[in-house]
């Protein structure tokens, strides 16, 4: 039986979602998520050749509102809930840099 | 052709590039001129103060919960249409990644199930580009760069968000491959522009950013598979579109050349130096980790409901420049016809056509001082329609025509009979002319030589001369063509 999940795929998930996993608590990690992947296993062994993907549980389509505008938040108080905040604007570290 | 390749459309041989072929693909992204965002009620509009239009969904605080905004469906529809593509049912799906401007670390997009699907747009020459989708997705924040080289993100120490921008309802409108020549690709986002302006499904602003291009740019010999394609972002006018692929062109051309080869990235276009730089090396496309948005259901916009929008769509820039064209008797891809159906001003041009003036002196017109003017000027169509009998039956000469025309237009009107006589313009006959003609001459027979001599620049002077001696009254092309004749003889 192919490996279910590989420490690899692990690490490269854990880096994407910016986890900082110890080693020890990626093997752990694969392991969780090898149990899990076990269990469509189950699912996997059915014939569902006629059942369509289920997109939603629930049996509604077209939930819309109408344009209409309502007040924003207050910005003081929104900023007052940041770690930095300047000019009326989230402060944040440097993002990203070009390759030379 | 090659069979693996994505698009069949081959290059003809003037538009190979030292015989190599140019593949363009275009992702445009456009805001919809709704009111409110995609997803929250919070206001859609551009240059107020920062961080006025926020709410918890915009913001991505816990619980918060987005619902779709009806009217960005429909605009979104309308362009679908208008770029003859199919609407279908669609879901929504989460884009991860993480990035200051985007607080939920998600984009919510569309991805295996757009809204729009197989479209086409035509450019000038029966050129047909295919639209692979048209589809929603929700803008991101404003990030705004300090420190180190200011307002770039190379090298600065801190950045400011505002999330005005964030959850502003987009459509990303993506081509087929099928883009051969820089040139195509301009007229492709113009064209593109038109259509968005004509159905009113967005102000299509590329300096506001309310319209923006990203150019993949590859490049092959003819007959072999496709190339490795660069991304091209940034890209911020018309111009700077075929700026980009020209010079995107030349550079994988010559790194090939050279023994290399191109890697696939993500580049920033500097319209300023001209050049690309690398943003990014993109490592694979599963990244972003799509899944369905557990929050949204699906939207099936039901046959009714497209037949709808379909039925109330305008007449497209196309139909209407080709109309323009017929009725002015002008070349359907001339400028005048452009400018003027991008204004809205075409209808008007009819309008002045339908009480008897002259179409193509018309459009002239609407093109040359109606540029500040609305859809509808306020001049009426009689008195442009009067104004164009008056020069094209030479009451007046076209320079005193123009004088009446910005009068028109500054007060809103006015009977053009009686501002041309409180003017004093009144037609010249031939024979006053003639001899107004003959007195220049004589008063400057070095000019007169000199242009007899074949020095077509010394007609000024003779032109100018007569234009004084009648005041202003005598038409300037009638006086060109008296001096050819007397020169000629």
């Amino acid at each position: 039986m192919p490996e279910p999940i590989s420490r690899n795929t692990v690490a490269k998930v854990a880096r994407l979602a910016r986890l900082d996993l110890t080693e020890a608590e990626v093997d752990r990690m694969t392991d969780q998520l090898a149990g899990m992947l076990e269990h469509f296993r189950d699912v996997d062994a059915l014939d569902l050749s006629n059942v369509q993907p289920l997109n939603q549980p629930i049996p509604l389509t077209n939930v819309l509102r109408d344009d209409v505008e309502q007040p924003s938040l207050d910005r003081d108080e929104v900023l007052g809930n940041a770690p930095a905040a300047q000019d009326g604007r989230f402060r944040v570290p440097p993002i990203i840099g070009f390759e030379e | 052709m090659n069979a693996a390749n994505p698009s069949s459309v081959v290059a003809t041989a003037e538009q190979l590039i030292d015989g190599w072929e140019l593949v363009v693909g275009l992702e445009v992204h456009v805001e919809l001129a709704t009111r409110t965002k995609l997803f929250s009620a919070s206001a859609n509009r551009f240059g107020d103060e920062p961080n006025t239009h926020i709410d918890p969904v915009t913001l991505g605080l816990p619980g918060a919960l987005p619902v779709l905004n009806r009217h960005a469906v429909e605009l979104a529809m309308r362009l679908g249409l208008a770029l003859n593509c199919r609407v279908q049912p669609c879901t929504f799906h989460r884009k991860n990644y993480f990035y200051p401007d985007l607080p939920k670390a998600y984009q919510v997009s569309q991805y295996d199930q757009p809204l729009n699907v197989d479209g086409f747009l035509m450019l000038p020459g029966d050129v047909r580009i295919g639209i692979e989708r048209a589809h929603l997705e929700e803008d991101t924040g404003k990030s705004t760069h300090f420190g180190g080289a200011e307002g770039r993100i190379a090298g600065s120490e801190y950045s400011l968000i505002d999330f005005n921008r964030a959850g502003v309802p987009l459509v990303e409108i993506v081509s087929r491959p099928d883009i051969r020549t820089s040139e195509q690709a301009k007229q492709y986002v113009s064209e593109l522009r038109a259509i968005l302006l004509a159905v009113g499904a967005s102000d299509a602003k590329m300096e506001e950013g309310s319209m923006r291009c990203d150019v993949n740019v590859s490049v092959h010999k003819p007959g072999t598979a496709f190339g490795t394609r660069c991304e091209i972002k940034n890209v911020n006018s018309i111009r700077a579109v075929g700026r980009a692929i020209d010079y995107e062109a030349r550079r994988q051309i010559d790194v090939i050349i050279s023994g290399g080869a191109i890697k696939q990235q993500t580049l920033h276009w500097d319209d300023a130096a001209g050049r690309t730089n690398v943003l990014r090396t993109k490592e694979d496309a599963d990244d972003y980790r799509y899944f369905l948005e557990p929050d949204l259901v699906p939207l099936a916009p039901d046959t009714a409901w497209v037949e709808r929008v379909r039925a109330a769509l305008p007449p497209l820039p196309a139909a209407r420049r080709a109309a323009l064209a017929t009725l002015t008797g002008q070349a359907r891809e001339s400028e005048a016809i452009a400018v003027v159906v991008e204004r809205g001003q075409d209808s008007y041009v009819s309008e002045v056509a339908k009480v008897g003036g002259d179409a193509a002196r018309a459009l002239v017109y609407v093109q040359q001082a109606f540029a500040d003017e609305p859809a509808t000027p306020r001049v009426p169509a009689g008195d442009i329609a009067a104004l164009t009998l008056m020069e094209k039956n030479a009451k007046i000469t076209s320079t005193q025509a123009k004088t009446l025309l910005a009068d028109l237009v500054a007060n809103g009107g006015g009977d053009v009979i009686a501002m041309a006589k409180a003017k004093g313009f009144e037609s010249m006959d031939t024979g006053a002319l003639e001899s107004l003609v003959d007195a220049a001459i004589a008063a400057d027979p070095d000019a007169w030589a000199k242009f007899k001599a074949g020095e077509q620049k010394a007609i000024g002077a003779l032109v100018g001369a007569v234009m004084k001696s009648s005041k202003g009254k005598a038409d300037g092309k009638a006086v060109t063509a008296l001096l050819q004749a007397k020169a000629n003889t």
